[in-house]
């Protein structure tokens, strides 16, 4: 059983790279709010921004939207980055994420591509949806002392029964 | 939300200061700064770091462009005052393992 949504926020911001920061800085405004640390605070920035990034980037020939989703639950916050624009293949993206690798010598290193390897670090869960634009689900869980997720990245057993 | 941007000459090259947040709308600025520097040959290009409290995939996107040029024009780039946020991203990228970044102790 999902356990409830305690709080539900949503915004539709211009897809223009000014509006980056504008999502970035919601976000972290949220998770602060929901108790989050520092530093995975600033995972979240950086995620958030990323997700933004690539719609601004790829999704829209001419000026468009991106919406930003946040789903707070008691023991995790779920983000949604979305747009309507053309939506890419993650599949193909995928093959090609990573880090960078020493071994290749500086002129075959490319600019751009490390967004999505970085969110798909900094998150715990990262789904991408794609059929009339894409749209980004990232999770987290916040962290409590003595009460983190399991291996998996699942909530625990018990607070999953209740219900 | 503009970067702050400072260069001083040293003897041979010059060192950049950046401030403020690197990300996609001001990584363009970073560039316009940063690549003309790297194209002259020989120069010795320093970037300062101390001042950014934040940097995403554009940013290092940039740094990325500049090691290139600097690369084809044999000059010579290395980072410096990188805040531990700002490194971490650097290594879980595996920038770190390409790039020249100074160790230096907490400074303040």
């Amino acid at each position: 059983m999902e356990k409830e949504v305690i709080d539900h926020i949503e915004m539709k911001l211009p897809a223009r790279a000014e509006y980056v920061g504008v999502a970035r800085l919601t976000v972290s405004g949220i998770a602060s709010r929901a108790g989050y640390s520092y530093d995975d605070i600033e995972d979240l920035k950086v995620a958030v921004a990323e997700a933004c990034t690539n719609v601004v980037d790829h999704a829209y020939k001419h000026d468009g939207f991106m919406g930003l989703f946040c789903d707070l639950y008691e023991d995790k916050i779920e983000i949604v980055v979305s747009d309507r624009g053309q939506s890419f293949h993650f599949e193909d993206i995928k093959r090609g994420l990573g880090p960078i690798d020493a071994e290749k010598p500086i002129e075959d290193l490319k600019e751009g591509g490390l967004g999505l390897f970085l969110i798909d670090s900094l998150m715990d869960e990262v789904e991408i949806n794609g059929e009339t634009g894409v749209a980004i689900v990232m999770t987290k869980f916040l962290q409590r002392d003595g009460r983190e997720p399991d291996v998996n990245g699942i909530p625990t057993k018990n607070a999953q029964k209740q219900q | 939300m503009n970067l702050d941007i400072r260069t001083e000459e040293l003897e041979r090259g010059t060192l950049l200061y950046i401030g403020g947040e690197i990300d996609a709308y001001t990584a363009s600025q970073l560039r316009e700064a940063l690549l003309p520097l790297t194209e002259k040959k020989g120069a010795n290009v320093v970037v300062d770091l101390s001042n950014v409290n934040y940097i995403d995939s554009t940013g290092l996107g940039i740094f990325i462009g500049a090691l290139k040029s600097a690369e084809s024009h044999e000059s010579y780039l290395k980072l410096t005052g990188l805040n531990e946020r700002v490194k971490r991203l650097f290594s879980i990228t595996g920038l770190d393992e390409v790039m020249d970044i100074e160790e230096e102790e907490e400074a303040q």
